[in-house]
This record gives C-alpha cells, sequence and structure tokens, in this order.
C-alpha cells in the first residue's frame, strides 16, 4: 500500500506540473490546449541539457546535473509557450486552433529531437545513470522511516519541487499583489487595463512561465518516473499525460493548493492498473479512463451548483483588444 | 486667472471614415463640475475615453494644470491624477469591492493587506459620504453599489480630475440624490468632476457650467446660472423641438392581453411579481412605472415564455399562453424588446451583422420564400383548385427550404435603417459597431417589423437623444393606431404622462393600482411607486381586471368599458 502511494505521488507530480502550468495561464484568460506539446518539449529540452552535460564531463556533478535539466526544460517549453503567446495575445488568433497546433509541433519536434539528435550512441545509459543517481537521489536515511519514508521522503527532488511549486503558485494567487492583478486579467481584462494594469505583460508572462513549469512535467516523467529510461515512444505518453493535467485543471476547480490532491488521485488512478491483480490486458484502458469520467462528473456537479467561485475565468478563451467595442 | 485643472485643444479622433470628435476643445477648471452634453454619438464618451486613455486621440492636446501631457493608456491618466467611472462598470465579479478598489499598480508588488484596506477604502467613503461594504462580492450587488465601488476606486487611486459617464442613467431618484451629495462634497474637497447625462434636470442641479457638443463638434460652454433648459436644448440639438409627444386618440378594442393573478420569482428564488393582474386592449399603451427593479423585468420575461410562471395565468385573445415556448408566443404576435441597464441589448447578437439580427427573428416566415399564387373569385374551380395544390406545395417547399434569403432580408434592414434613421456604415455591419442609441432602434426595428398585435417595450428610449426619443414615440404611437396593445415599460414620468393611455404603477412586485394618465398627477405616481399610496386598498376592489373579458370561463356579456 505505501509502495502505491509513493508512486501515485511520484506520478501525480508529473500532472501537478503541467496542472499548475495551465492554472496560471487560464488565469490571465488563455486557454492553452498546447500543455501536451510543450510537456514533451520540457522532456525533449531536458533530456538534451542533460546529455550533453554529461556526455561532455568525465565525473558529472549530480546538483549541476539537475539543475541544467531543469534549465533547459523549462527554456525549451517556455520558447513554445512564448510562440503561443505571441500568436494568442498579440496577434489575437484563436486559442483552441493555436493551443492544437502547438501540441502537434511539440509532440512532432519531440519524437524528431530525441530519437535523432539526443539518443546518439551511448547516451541511453548515461542518461539513465544520471535519472537513477541524481534525479531520484533519495532523501539519506528515508528507509529507516517505515510506511512515512516510503511515501513521503523516498522521492527525487523534481516531485518536492513541483509540490513547492504548487504551494508557492496558490500563494500567490490567493494572497499577493501580483495574483490579484493577474486573476483580473483573466476575469475582465478591460477592467484590468482601466484600472492601469499591463494586461499584455501579465499574459505573456502567465503564458510563457505556465509553459515553463508545464515543460517540467514532461522532465519530470522522463528523468523522474522513468529514471531517464528514453523510449522511442516518450512522446506519445507524455502527450497523453498532457491531455489528462488539462483535464486536472477543471478536476481541481483552478485552485493550484487542490491541485496536489488531485494530482495524486490522479497519479493513482492511472497506475491503477498496475497494481490491480487479476484484471486482463485489455481492461487496461477502462481503467485507465477514470481520470477522463471523474472529470466530467466534476464538470457536471460544479455546472449545476453554479456556484460563482467554481467557474474558470470569466474572459477565458476570449482576445482582449482595447479598442474593440 | 488660474490655470485650468485640465484643458482641451483642438482634440480630433476618427473611427474609420466617421469623426467621432473633430476640433474639441474646453477646460475644466480646479474645483468646479462640469456637465457634458450631447445627444446620443455626439462624441461625449469618445472624447472622455481618450481623457482617460482608452483611446489615443489622432489630433490634439491635453493640459493638465497647465503642462502639456501625452496620454496614452490608463497608466498615464492615472499618473495625471485621472479617473473615470464608465457607464459599463469596469469591475470583476467574483473579487470583493476591497479587492476591486486595491487593483492595480498603484501600490506596488508584494502582499496586499486585507484588514488595512477595508480601513482604507472605510477612510474614503466616510470622508465624502459613501456607503460600502468593503467585504461584499460584486456579483452581490446592486448597481448602486456597484457605482460607489467605482467612484471609492478612482478616489482610492488619488484621482483629482474625475469623469462620471452618464452615472444616473440606472439609479433610483433618491440614488441619484445621494451621488449629487458625494459629488458635492468631493466637489468641497477641491476635486474636479466632469458629468455626462442626458438628463437636463440634472445638469441644473448638480453643475456649474455646461460644455455642449453636437455631432462630435464643441458648440459651446455656458453657465449653469445663466442658462435654461429650453436654451442648453437649443444647444445641443440645434434646432427648437416640440416637447409635446403625441397622443392618437383611437378606439379601444376588447382586451388583448390580460394577465391574472400572476406570480413570478427572480433569479436568486424571491417573488419578482406577486399576485399582478392587469391587460391590454388593442389600441393602448399601457405604462408601467416603477423604480428600478420592482418586477418589470421578469414581468416581460414571464409574458415572452422566457421565464417559469410560479402561479397565474397569462391570456392572449382568451387562450392561455403559459407554458408555450417563446417562438409560439412570438408567433402569436406578441413581440418584446428589452433594454437592459447596460444597454448592450437583449435580443441581438452583437457581433453578427444588421441584416442577420433582422433575420434572426423572422428567418421562418415565408416571407422570404415562395409567396403564394393568389387565388381569386373569377377563376374557374379546376383553376382554383390547381392554385391552392400549388400552393400548398409551395409552402412545403418552402418549409424545407434550408437556406435564407438574405436579398429580402437586406431590404428589409435597409428599410428599417431608413425609416429609424439608424446610423450605419451599411447593412453589413455588425451591431456592436454601432453606438448605443443605434443599437436600441435596430432592435425595436425588428420588433415592429413583425407587425406585432402586443408589443412590449422595456426603456425603448433609455439613454436617447431627445430627437431619437421621438422617433421611438412615434413608433409606439403607429402601432397603436394599428390596434396594437403596447405594454410601455419607462423610466421618465413625464414621458409616461404624455405618451400612455393609462399607467399602471409596481412597487416590490405588487400592484399598485392602473390610473389614466390624463387623471393622474406625477406626485400620485410617485407616492404610489414609493409604496405609500395603494389605490387598491384605498378603492376597496380589484384593479386590473376587465369587465369585457375574453377569457372563456368569464361572463363573455359585452359590456362597455368605462374607468
Amino acid at each position: 500500500m505505501a509502495a502505491f502511494l509513493a508512486s501515485a505521488i511520484s506520478f501525480g507530480v508529473i500532472f501537478l506540473f503541467g496542472c499548475v502550468g495551465e492554472i496560471l495561464t487560464e488565469k490571465s484568460g488563455h486557454l492553452n490546449l498546447g500543455i501536451p506539446g510543450i510537456m514533451c518539449m520540457g522532456a525533449a529540452g531536458g533530456c538534451f541539457g542533460v546529455k550533453i552535460y554529461v556526455m561532455g564531463t568525465e565525473t558529472p556533478n549530480g546538483a549541476l546535473t539537475v539543475i541544467l535539466g531543469i534549465l533547459f526544460a523549462m527554456i525549451f517549453a517556455g520558447a513554445l509557450g512564448a510562440i503561443y503567446a505571441f500568436l494568442t495575445v498579440s496577434l489575437r488568433c484563436n486559442q483552441n486552433v493555436t493551443g492544437l497546433a502547438c501540441t502537434i509541433f511539440g509532440v512532432g519536434f519531440t519524437s524528431f529531437f530525441i530519437n535523432n539528435v539526443v539518443m546518439t550512441e551511448g547516451v541511453s545509459a548515461k542518461l539513465s545513470l544520471a535519472g537513477r543517481n541524481f534525479f531520484n537521489a533519495h532523501i539519506p536515511g528515508a528507509e529507516n522511516l517505515g510506511w512515512f519514508g516510503t511515501i513521503f521522503c523516498s522521492h527525487g527532488t523534481l516531485v518536492y519541487l513541483g509540490i513547492a511549486i504548487a504551494i508557492a503558485a496558490a500563494i500567490v494567487l490567493r494572497y499577493t499583489k501580483v495574483g490579484l492583478n493577474l486573476r483580473a486579467v483573466g476575469e475582465n481584462p478591460a477592467t484590468a487595463d482601466a484600472v492601469g494594469i499591463n494586461v499584455t505583460g501579465y499574459k505573456y508572462t502567465a503564458i510563457t512561465v505556465g509553459a515553463a513549469i508545464a515543460g517540467l512535467g514532461g522532465l519530470c516523467y522522463v528523468m523522474g518516473y522513468m529514471n531517464g529510461i528514453v523510449g522511442s515512444t516518450v512522446d506519445q505518453t507524455i502527450q497523453g499525460i498532457g491531455w489528462l493535467s488539462i483535464a486536472l485543471v477543471i478536476f481541481t476547480l483552478w485552485k493550484p493548493a487542490l491541485a496536489i490532491l488531485g494530482s495524486i488521485v490522479f497519479g493513482a488512478l492511472y497506475i491503477l492498473s498496475s497494481y490491480i491483480t487479476g484484471i486482463s490486458f485489455e481492461q487496461i484502458p477502462l481503467l485507465n479512463l477514470i481520470p477522463y469520467v471523474v472529470t466530467i462528473l466534476v464538470l457536471i456537479v460544479t455546472s449545476i451548483v453554479g456556484h460563482r467561485e467554481t467557474q474558470p475565468p470569466a474572459s477565458l478563451g476570449l482576445s482582449y483588444f482595447r479598442e474593440d467595442r | 486667472m488660474s490655470i485650468p485643472a485640465l484643458e482641451l485643444r483642438n482634440i480630433s479622433k476618427y473611427f474609420g471614415a466617421v469623426a467621432a470628435n473633430k476640433g474639441i476643445g474646453f477646460s475644466l477648471e480646479k474645483g468646479e463640475i462640469l456637465a457634458l452634453l450631447g445627444e446620443n454619438g455626439s462624441g461625449k464618451t469618445t472624447l472622455m475615453n481618450m481623457i482617460s486613455g482608452i483611446y489615443y486621440p489622432d489630433e490634439g492636446q491635453i493640459f493638465v494644470n497647465g503642462e502639456e501631457v501625452v496620454i496614452s493608456s490608463p497608466q498615464d491618466a492615472f499618473r495625471h491624477h485621472i479617473g473615470m467611472v464608465h457607464q459599463h462598470f469596469k469591475l470583476v465579479d467574483t473579487f470583493t469591492a476591497a479587492q476591486n478598489i486595491v487593483l492595480g499598480p498603484k501600490s506596488g508588488a508584494g502582499k496586499y493587506g486585507v484588514r488595512r484596506i477595508n480601513q482604507e477604502v472605510k477612510a474614503i467613503a466616510e470622508k465624502y459620504g459613501f456607503e460600502i461594504d468593503p467585504k461584499k462580492k460584486i456579483y452581490d450587488m446592486s448597481v448602486s453599489e456597484k457605482q460607489t465601488v467605482e467612484i471609492v476606486k478612482v478616489l482610492y487611486r488619488g484621482a483629482d480630475i474625475l469623469i462620471l459617464d452618464e452615472p444616473t442613467a440606472v439609479l433610483t431618484p433618491q440614488e441619484t440624490e445621494k451621488l449629487f451629495s458625494v459629488m458635492r462634497a468631493m466637489k468641497e474637497d477641491g476635486k474636479s468632476i466632469i458629468i455626462i447625462t442626458h438628463k437636463l434636470n440634472e445638469v441644473m442641479e448638480i453643475s456649474d457650467r455646461v460644455a455642449v457638443l453636437r455631432k462630435g463638434e464643441y458648440i459651446g460652454c455656458v453657465n449653469t446660472a445663466e442658462t435654461t433648459e429650453q436654451a442648453l436644448t437649443e444647444m445641443m440639438v440645434g434646432q427648437k423641438i416640440e416637447l409635446n409627444i403625441e397622443r392618437p386618440v383611437t378606439k379601444f378594442d376588447r382586451p388583448l392581453l390580460e394577465i391574472r393573478n400572476l406570480c413570478v420569482k427572480n433569479d436568486e428564488g424571491s417573488r419578482a411579481i406577486e399576485d399582478l393582474s392587469f391587460f391590454i386592449r388593442g389600441g393602448e399603451i399601457l405604462g408601467v412605472a416603477g423604480i428600478a427593479g420592482c418586477g418589470q423585468r421578469e414581468l416581460c420575461e414571464a409574458i415572452a415564455g422566457l421565464r417559469k410562471v410560479e402561479s397565474g395565468g397569462i391570456y392572449h385573445e382568451g387562450e392561455s399562453i403559459v407554458g408555450l415556448s417563446p417562438q409560439a408566443i412570438a408567433s402569436r404576435g406578441v413581440a418584446m424588446s428589452f433594454i437592459p441597464e447596460d444597454r448592450l441589448g437583449m435580443g441581438l447578437a452583437p457581433s453578427m451583422s444588421v441584416t442577420e439580427n433582422m433575420m434572426l427573428k423572422n428567418y421562418r416566415d415565408n416571407r422570404y420564400g415562395i409567396r403564394p399564387i393568389p387565388v381569386r373569385e373569377e377563376d374557374k374551380p379546376f383553376a382554383a383548385r390547381c392554385k391552392r395544390i400549388l400552393n400548398k406545395c409551395g409552402a412545403v417547399i418552402d418549409r424545407l427550404d434550408p437556406f435564407v434569403d438574405r436579398k429580402t432580408a437586406r431590404a428589409e434592414a435597409q428599410r428599417v435603417i431608413e425609416e429609424l434613421d439608424i446610423v450605419t456604415p451599411s447593412t453589413e455591419t455588425p451591431v456592436r459597431r454601432l453606438s448605443g442609441g443605434n443599437v436600441q432602434k435596430v432592435l425595436l426595428g425588428r420588433e415592429i417589423l413583425t407587425d406585432p398585435n402586443v408589443l412590449i417595450t422595456a426603456y425603448p428610449v433609455r439613454g436617447l437623444d431627445i430627437n431619437s426619443s421621438y422617433l421611438i414615440y412615434d413608433i409606439l404611437n403607429r402601432q397603436k393606431k394599428a390596434g396594437a396593445g403596447v405594454l410601455f415599460i419607462g423610466e421618465d414620468l413625464d414621458v409616461m404622462l404624455a405618451l400612455c393611455d393609462k399607467i399602471m404603477v409596481l412597487c416590490h412586485g405588487r400592484l399598485m393600482g392602473v390610473v389614466h394618465a390624463e387623471k393622474t398627477t406625477k406626485e400620485q405616481l410617485g407616492l404610489m411607486m414609493a409604496g405609500a399610496l395603494d389605490l387598491q386598498e384605498e378603492k376597496g376592489k380589484q384593479m386590473g381586471v376587465a369587465r369585457d373579458s375574453q377569457i372563456e370561463e368569464e361572463n363573455r356579456e359585452e359590456q362597455e368599458w368605462n374607468a
């Protein structure tokens, strides 16, 4: 049971990155359906960053490897996020179409990039070594704490980073002026503009930062959960995780703090099939369906209750142009 | 001579080929209230938007305290201590009053102390005599509370020059009085205020000077003490206008629409209309008076089939229409045009063109398809039968025809544009590009196009200038003469007294009485609206039930109607 929960947490954090990134983006009024692609970009960038470092030195430094992985993942994902932001904020393209295009691009690029640029001769072993020893370096002494240690202390750096980011996002959105202004931009950009908030600036920042955070999800899957073992269809798996992350945003009612719990639930549901004995291979897809069904149920319930606090940002999906009337 | 707080020189702004403002120049002294007066589409809001940084002027200079400034964004406006309260409130619904007030970059980044802000907001409110609850969410607020939040927001951000865009359009007389006393307190404090309004009596009451715009041009500025309402009207419209509204005498038909003991709930689930009975005859205009939110909206929606009727009946020509679909009710000839408080129109699709909006309602009609062949008396029986069969086939084909007839619709739209004098570049312009008054005309024009026998119209002249208003009254009178029954939900008692045949007064959803417009006084209506006078109680009889009712169960004997 403890092992199951530990796995649920370490898998759930992948969702958490995508979900928190998407929440920040949606709070600025932009529905970024490019999250699956952006998470793939994060994986591609992260692997690339780790590769050029571990292939370049004889004795790679653990902390530096992790930091380089994070940095490259955020740069790659943030770049695609910035493209999305330019298209939807400045050129006011349709957000849904742009987002889907970003996903298609991100997934395709990652498939090409990982298989042709990253995974050259001899990289595979070094990457998995870096994944196991650096990204998943446990807290010393975790083994001696019994079930507590297994559930809470046995994870790699990225898991704790993910939860820290989620808590930070919750605090920023709820208690700071920046968060208040960002929420105002997503609720009613005309209002925000009229009081002198830099609407365009907030949107660009929220989308790019959101994308960079989501990109860490891709890195977390490859280097964290998979221990650096990069399969040739990694882009497909991350894409699926990306769609679930967007569903998770709805499931957690646009609240990053709730997203921590929600992501563990989604993580548990996602890996459930490998822990239940006695189900046939054909039934696994049915189990994987559960997160989507739960999301639809949440949508139905919140729509029926119709409370203003649980609704998406009021101008989500709408472009803003000051002189429009 | 002191330096003016704000001075405009030769300001111009063009939207496409249309000049919204042309060479405007006037000044605002420190500590004065300047009324900006003008008809709809005369460029008042555009001008003020340029001062507050929403639009950027194409030409001209703006001076604040004697120094030339460039205002290219709302931030710039705030830097020069200019704050605007927009006609459509710019508030975030899901935030509290305090959160809305503190929004923006004034107090920098970082954590904001809720308690400290609440105190600051209370301090401002006390200083000028506002009533405000900083913790209340905007979506729980009434229009006047929202307006208070807007004004406090502007003051909190340190504005010395306040621009109020039609602040009284949505307020009751009492709320307006309260606003005016707040404005006087701000003036005492040395703030300069520009107020945009259509209501001349308010201009006379509150302002020190009046600046008049007409068709985007600056006409002149006069001291309020030295002018009259008549003189201002002349400046505004450029010609002397007849202030009498026509009330043609028609022969009243039997009741067209009868309402019996109607109860309707509002969105919050409380009673909006309670035990209401009234009727409208063909050829009369029945006015509905009452302060804002006394159930007018819910009544309209119930009749049009958009809101559930809790109990009671609605009868059209003697038949119950409760529970029918809005489309079925409309096809019986009951048309509704409702201008909501924000004026953007209930029933128009903003991004669709004028033509398409015209088609929304009557695309189902045969008139856009195959016309029936006329069957004449001199036709031989066989020919007549053939024609009838052909007509039936035509009707079936017509019903199955999936295409819309744009050509006819465009011609109809063109006709409405010409008849109602709608200012639009073309019939294909999206409705949201038109100014508020013109949007209203499109809505009313479409409803009249369907030749209704009951026309429900709520606030049809809301925010319209005098000329357009008269045009609307004229349209309503034409409908009345044609035998339609008109339910006119209005705001201005003077207009209702002149236009309507009878006036029904509502107070908190209850009927206070139905009076003849000729026999009543403004004071009596005011008392009834405030709930101080209940004619039903006084006269000891139930009003609002016609003696010659068309409702089946009732005695259908023809009786002469007298009040």
